[in-house]
């Protein structure tokens, strides 16, 4: 019994009227854990409450205390009849298990019924007293944090980055038991939302438990998804990176450090590391040498089992860099076993590496500098699986015997039902992985995965960048073989993630290479993409801006195995031709690198959609793009002829606008010092380490547009045409406005600390007349312009400002329904504050070039030191050399370099003025699906928040329709997000993310369903303006490590 | 392609005052978007009609839900659901009460009720301000007045304390609140000219002179059921207010009050002759006016009774108005060297709000 939970229910106020007679309520409250339920004395006749409990003891076991919510229902009182349920409050207590995160839960929690929304308040007050037992990690994985973020989390520095773990648990759906039919929708609703508190709990215990085998003490970049399966069940799972944390204790102790005092000093003390002996990992880290035998993914390793029954059409796809696309894969179904074992050959490679992790996967998208070495591009792989072939049997016995809901039988069933999604999941990571290692990485960053279902047809999809880091930050420690060469090169800052980690002559995909417009040492393709966020380092000209391709593509309707393989056979077109609209877009914006590219394909009935967002920039060190060239196919037709010019012309006015809108203006280098492009490798001979499927025949799908420096669009039929007049169509955002789906702009670094974070919701219904793939294609492309267009209109107050991390996400609700939700945050920026900054730095660089290394050394310390990304102990040497490399970088450029450097810094100039909302009586929570808070420095992660909710009405016209119904439920839900950050003593959300937003209705019966999950950081952060005033009072304090959890381990 | 759902949710709410004001003044979306369109945003900002439509259909919402809340302010502060910082929600308070001179001129003095609402669409027609908004202003009164009615203390203070009203416009709905409750007529023609203002100021004077709250004895016994509201008329008071008859009815007393208000005004005034000709005219106005207070009826009349008895004969002799501020200095004063006249703190009480309601009642 190694944990005791206290609940003490205060009071309640706005209670809804419960009794029409007198127009008040005779409320109490159940106080649930587990199987035990307390109550309170009925306080009668108010609408507010004052129960003033005495507190309710609840002896469990930790591994409960992980698993199970605090469940707290408020009813009304009834003498003759039942009594009235107002509403539920769950609150998950996993915060209160770690030792530095929220010691008290304290605090109004709005009161909550899926069916009439928010009614009312309580005050709850929640202690657990955590017992020391030697066998506290066996089952239980108290201790471990949770970050959704996907960077190191700011008051933390990493000592070991350990890799990939995931997980997930399946359950049947409440909503598709047999019970459903005779219980009411609130019961139906209630239960759903308690079995997924429940799977997530156990999810996430179940993860810890994988990093505490690994030795780890945290996940970072943790993404819980779950996938309603419908009929077949309900699946959780959930991915992340397992770290070793170090807690950075007291942000005074890092002011030393910090030569201006005035800056933020967020991440300083990342680079001026005061304690450097015991942090640095590499040959003094005292984890290095135990020998553990662990296995990240242990279903893994029964790969092989011989699920035959599912159908696997694997498309697969590596996006990568260079002006071609590695593409397509086969466009022949494969049978999984053949795959599975073709894959277990390539397991054989040469790099050791990848062969001890079994997947090299990080879902971070920001790193430490000098982890990130080189990346290669987006490798991404699909696969389409049919659903109802995997029912199983077992779930009919349960379902006949038991009468009431309950969780079941894990034992009994982990065998079985995960097992089949674990392979297919285990599957597709191979697949990743065998495109990276064919772009010549180890790794994949940026990773994420994410599904698609419509009725019995499910798209998993998973996608990163292939990339090369430094062992330093890895577990492994050792410098591998493999690596060695690459360790030995110094890299440039600002330019090395750029250069291929391929061999030239060797390459997976014919690409354009030249060297370096950087360092000039080493060869770059002439196009990057990326899922990862900018390096803080990278060397960026101008500004970036949001790059989408859509696309739709009616499919007939199918059953089962005709479906997908329709599915499966469509896949690969659309993947390529979101490519090409990519680059055309990239091209028409003059740029040449995408960051954050997320590509969505999403399954209807009768249609699939693509989506894919990314933020395009201008790498100093990668060459100019080429212009698009138009070429008719009727060159001797007059008209035909100015036709082309005519567009050609448009195409070309298009680029020199953006040019001069993103600030494109790159320093020019005459030929002679780049010297001629280097010639197309003519050796292809495939010296391919491994003769993986996929990287043959990404060869023969040649997708280069072209050898020439221009692009050449052909223009042969009307589906080109509309293609390049949908290129033309794209408006820019209003002036004042920029939009990235990144954690930050490139180029824009005055952030204010005003902030407002939204969530947007739209839902078309297509006429079904004329539904042609053109029709479909430009009702798409409308409603996500229309879309942003009133975005812009709408927060027009904050000009100037940038919408960051702008996340679309598609689904098909219905047969003519396409629902686009979009959440993102606008951050207001100073313009003038910029101009100047930018005016200082460029002087202050001049003046700085001309010194001697030493001091290049400092300047980009305290100018970029607190840019985003933490910079976990980069030793100084690393730096000196990085910086003496970079001399040769002329000074505009270096500008350049700074000029982005660091968002949060400057934010404290305009944080004084910042209106002060203290006085309010409700305190405010700041909501950013950002890891950071401009102008602010996060003090405490307080836990991750994870929740999810539905919200069904069987009165929809009454509620304003759906529009009503939805806007009161997102608002609904933010409410009790925030009300439960503010209960754990936080007043901020960071990395908020809306998971999903499940949206149905039925109009013809009054009716609507919604189910959100949303996630995030709790956090409590300060001002850096008041941070100022803490940190003068204790000029020194100890680093201490407050590692939990992993050191304690036997 | 049509949108069948649009929607858009900020963690800070956001308000948009113009669409606020349309909303308040119960415009459909439609006519506040040819409105908004009108106002040239849409050249300012490069959005389009659509645009327009979706961006008000959802404040129109935002509202909408907002308006459960604003019906109790102190809800709007304490609620979780939106988020929005102390300076819009008092914004949002302040202007959800604000109410239409046109509008408050026609139901003041009359009875809350569901009768006077059935009379809102004549008001609506009548005034120009749209049925909606005159549904909302008539609301915010009846609301407000249901919720002080009953209550012990300040009037302005509870309206403050339960509204989170500024202080002007707590005052405001004092006025409407006390009218209301003791059906001053105002709607008489005669009456037509007077404003909101000149009405509310009455009621200031008179909720501090006339009212049991006024007295100021509560405090001794704070049990007591006396009830101390600024609401009704001190009764007893009223019932007093018969003494001063005595005034009048005492021919001697009336010639003396008028011999001290000749000898002192004399060549002080423009009018004098017209002054000394109506002196006891005047007089007899005023102090029956008083008299009748007992009965509800003529309580009800009492604006219409001082219009007829003091400022439209005034008015016809063409007084300026500081000789009637002279006039009924030097008459109420007067009253004091009365050695038979027993009653001078009653016609203080009395003659001192008056004073300064006649005074505020005479413009043209």
């Amino acid at each position: 019994m190694p944990g005791k939970l206290k609940v003490k229910i205060v009071a309640g106020r706005h209670l809804p009227v419960m009794d029409r007679a007198s127009d008040l309520t005779d409320a109490f409250v159940e106080v649930k854990f587990g199987n035990t339920t307390f109550k309170t004395d009925v306080y009668l006749k108010s609408l507010n409450p004052q129960w003033n409990s005495e507190w309710f003891k609840f002896e469990v076991d930790d591994e409960d205390l992980q698993d199970e919510p605090l469940q707290i229902t408020v009813l009304d009182h009834d003498t003759y009849s039942a009594n009235d349920a107002i509403g539920k409050v769950y609150i998950d207590i996993d915060p209160l298990l770690y030792s530095e995160a929220a010691t008290v839960i304290s605090g109004w929690f709005p009161i909550y019924d899926t069916i009439h929304g928010i009614r009312g308040e309580i005050n709850v007050i929640v202690k657990v007293d955590l017992f020391n037992d030697l066998n506290r990690f066996r089952q239980s994985s108290c201790g471990v944090k949770f970050f959704c973020t996907t960077s190191i989390p700011k008051c933390y520095r990493a000592v070991i980055i350990h890799g990939f773990v995931e997980e997930l648990v399946v359950n049947e759906d409440p909503e598709y038991q047999w019970i459903d039919r005779i219980r009411t929708p609130r019961a139906s609703n209630e239960a759903r939302q308690r079995l997924i508190s429940l799977m997530s709990g156990e999810l996430q215990r179940k993860i810890g438990l994988k990093v505490l085998e690994m030795r780890g003490n945290a996940v970072v970049g943790y993404l819980q998804c779950f996938d309603l399966e419908g009929e077949s069940g309900l699946v959780v799972r959930a991915i992340g990176t397992a770290c070793t944390l170090d807690k950075l204790s007291s942000p005074a102790a890092f002011l030393p450090a910090c030569n201006s005092p005035s800056k933020e000093m967020k991440e300083i003390p990342f680079n001026e590391d005061p304690n450097p002996n015991t942090h640095s990992s590499g040959p003094s880290t005292p984890l290095k040498n135990q020998t553990y035998s662990f296995s990240p993914s242990k279903s893994y390793s029964r790969q092989s089992s011989s699920s035959d029954t599912d159908l696997s059409l694997t498309p697969k796809t590596g996006m990568g860099s260079g002006s071609a696309g590695k593409e397509g894969g086969p466009f022949k179904a494969l049978l999984r076993q053949q795959t599975q074992s073709a894959l277990e050959q390539r397991g054989g490679s040469p790099h050791r590496f990848c062969k001890r992790r079994e997947f090299p996967f990080f879902t971070l998208t920001a790193f430490p500098p000098g982890f990130l070495v080189h990346v290669g591009g987006v490798v991404s792989a699909r696969s389409v699986k049919l659903l109802d072939r995997i029912h199983n049997p077992a779930f009919v016995g349960i379902m006949g015997n038991t009468r009431s809901y309950k969780l079941l039988d894990w034992n009994s069933f982990n065998a079985d039902e995960p097992e089949t999604r674990d392979a297919w999941w285990a599957e597709i990571r191979q697949e990743i992985k065998s495109h990276a290692k064919a772009l010549g990485c180890h790794a994949v960053v940026g990773y994420s995965e994410s599904t698609s279902i419509c009725e019995e047809v499910c798209i998993l999809s998973a996608s990163g960048t292939a990339a090369v880091l430094n062992p330093r930050f890895l577990q492994d420690g050792t410098v591998e073989g493999c690596l060695e060469q690459r360790l030995e090169e110094n890299l440039p800052v600002g330019c090395g993630f750029c250069h291929i980690p391929y061999d030239e002559l060797n390459m997976p995909f014919p690409a354009h290479l030249t060297y370096c417009y950087n360092c000039r040492k080493q060869k770059v393709p002439d196009v990057l993409f990326t899922t990862i966020d900018l390096p803080t380092d990278a060397a960026v000209v101008g500004k970036g801006c949001l790059i989408q391709a859509r696309l739709c593509r009616l499919k007939k309707k199918a059953q089962a195995e005709a479906n997908a393989t329709a599915i499966s056979n469509l896949l690969p077109f659309m993947e390529y031709e979101v490519h090409t609209q990519l680059m055309n877009k990239l091209k028409l914006k003059g740029m040449n690198a995408l960051f954050g590219l997320r590509i969505q394909i999403t399954v209807g009935e009768n249609m699939l959609m693509g989506l894919a967002s990314a933020t395009g920039v201008y790498l100093a060190a990668l060459p100019t793009p080429g212009g698009i060239q138009i070429a008719g196919k009727t060159p001797n037709d007059g008209s035909y002829e100015q036709h082309i010019s005519h567009m050609q012309k448009k195409i070309n006015d298009t680029i020199a606008k953006n040019k001069e809108l993103y600030e494109i203006n790159p320093p020019e280098i005459s030929e002679e010092v780049i010297g001629s492009p280097i010639p197309e490798p003519r050796q292809r001979s495939r010296l391919l380490r491994s003769q993986s499927e996929s990287s043959d025949e990404v060869i023969e799908l040649d997708l280069s547009h072209g050898k020439k420096d221009a692009f050449v669009l052909e223009i042969d039929d009307t589906d080109a045409m509309e293609d390049v007049h949908s290129l033309l169509t794209d408006v820019p955002p209003p002036s004042g406005f920029y939009s990235c789906n990144t954690e930050i702009m490139p180029g824009i670094n005055n952030w204010t600390s005003e902030i407002q974070m939204f969530t947007s919701v739209r839902v078309i219904r297509l006429s079904s007349l004329n539904l042609t793939n053109q029709a479909l294609n430009k009702n798409f492309n409308d409603l996500c312009e229309n879309l942003l267009k009133s975005l812009y209109f709408k927060l027009r107050s904050m000009i100037p400002c940038c919408l960051c991390h702008v996340n679309f996400t598609v689904s098909l609700p219905e047969d003519e329904l396409i629902q686009v939700t979009v959440t993102a945050v606008a951050i207001t920026f100073d313009k003038n504050q910029a101009l100047q900054t930018i005016k200082t730095h460029v002087e202050k660089s001049l003046q700085r070039a001309s010194t001697d290394n030493e001091e290049l050394l400092q300047f980009p310390l305290e100018l970029c030191s607190d840019s985003l990304p933490p910079h976990p102990f980069p030793p100084a040497k690393e730096h000196l050399e990085s910086a003496s490399s970079n001399s040769g970088i002329p000074a505009a450029q270096r500008a350049v370099t700074v000029e982005k450097a660091s968002p949060v810094a400057e934010g404290n100039f305009r944080n004084r003025s910042a209106p002060p909302c203290a006085n309010s009586t409700v305190g405010v929570v700041k909501m950013t699906p950002l890891s950071f808070i401009p102008g602010a420095k996060i003090t405490k992660y307080l836990g991750i928040i994870n929740m999810f909710f539905i919200r069904e009405t069987t009165s929809l016209r009454e509620e304003g329709g759906v529009s009503g119904f939805l806007h009161a439920f997102i608002a609904e839900v933010f409410a009790m997000v925030r009300a439960h950050v503010a209960a754990l003593g936080g007043n901020a959300v960071v990395s908020y993310i809306m998971k999903q937003c499940v949206f149905m209705e039925n109009p013809n019966k009054n009716q609507a369903q919604c189910l959100i999950n949303v996630s995030g950081d709790a956090v409590v952060f300060v001002r850096e303006s008041d941070l100022e005033v803490i940190s003068t009072q204790q000029p020194t304090a100890n680093c201490q490590p407050l590692c939990t959890g992993g050191e304690v381990t036997t | 392609m049509t949108n069948e759902l649009d929607i858009f949710v900020g963690n800070t709410t956001l308000i948009d005052e113009d669409v606020y004001r349309l909303w308040l003044d119960g415009y459909s979306v439609s006519d506040a978007v040819a409105r908004r369109v009108r106002s040239g945003i849409l050249e300012q900002t490069g959005a389009t009609a659509a645009v327009l439509q979706s961006d008000t259909m959802d404040h129109y919402r935002t509202f909408h839900m907002l308006e459960r809340l604003l019906h109790a302010p102190p809800k709007l502060l304490h609620q979780l659901i939106f988020q929005i910082p102390p300076s819009r929600q008092a914004l949002l308070i302040e202007r959800y009460y604000a109410f239409d001179e046109a509008f408050v001129r026609e139901v003041l003095g009359k009875k809350l009720s569901k009768g006077t609402k059935k009379d809102l669409d004549d008001i609506s027609t009548k005034t120009g301000i749209t049925l909606k908004s005159c549904r909302r202003q008539f609301d915010n009164f009846k609301r407000v007045f249901k919720v002080v009615e009953e209550m012990r203390g300040s009037l302005v203070d509870n309206i403050q304390q339960h509204f989170l009203l500024s202080d002007r416009l707590s005052r405001d709905y004092a006025a409407i609140v006390f009218f209301a409750n003791n059906r001053f007529e105002t709607g008489k023609k005669k009456l037509q000219y007077l404003s909101f203002g000149d009405f509310a100021f009455c009621a200031e004077l008179m909720i501090q002179n006339w009212t049991l709250g006024a007295v100021g004895e509560a405090p001794t016994n704070p049990d007591s059921q006396v009830d101390d509201m600024d609401v009704d008329l001190d009764k007893e008071f009223l019932q007093d207010l018969k003494e001063l008859k005595v005034l009048v009815a005492d021919k001697d007393l009336l010639d003396l009050h008028k011999s001290l208000v000749c000898t002192a005004l004399r060549g002080k005034l423009s009018v004098f002759s017209e002054m000394e000709a109506n002196f006891k005219n005047l007089s007899r106005g005023l102090v029956n006016v008083a008299a009748k207070l007992i009965h509800n009826k003529d309580v009800r009349d009492l604006f219409v009774d001082l219009i007829e008895k003091f400022v439209e004969p005034c008015r016809s002799d063409h007084w300026p108005l500081n000789d009637v501020r002279l006039f009924l200095n030097q008459y109420s004063a007067s009253v004091h060297s009365l050695d038979g006249f027993r009653h001078q703190t009653l016609w203080d009480r009395y003659m001192g709000t008056l004073r300064g309601c006649l005074l505020r009642l005479y413009h043209d």
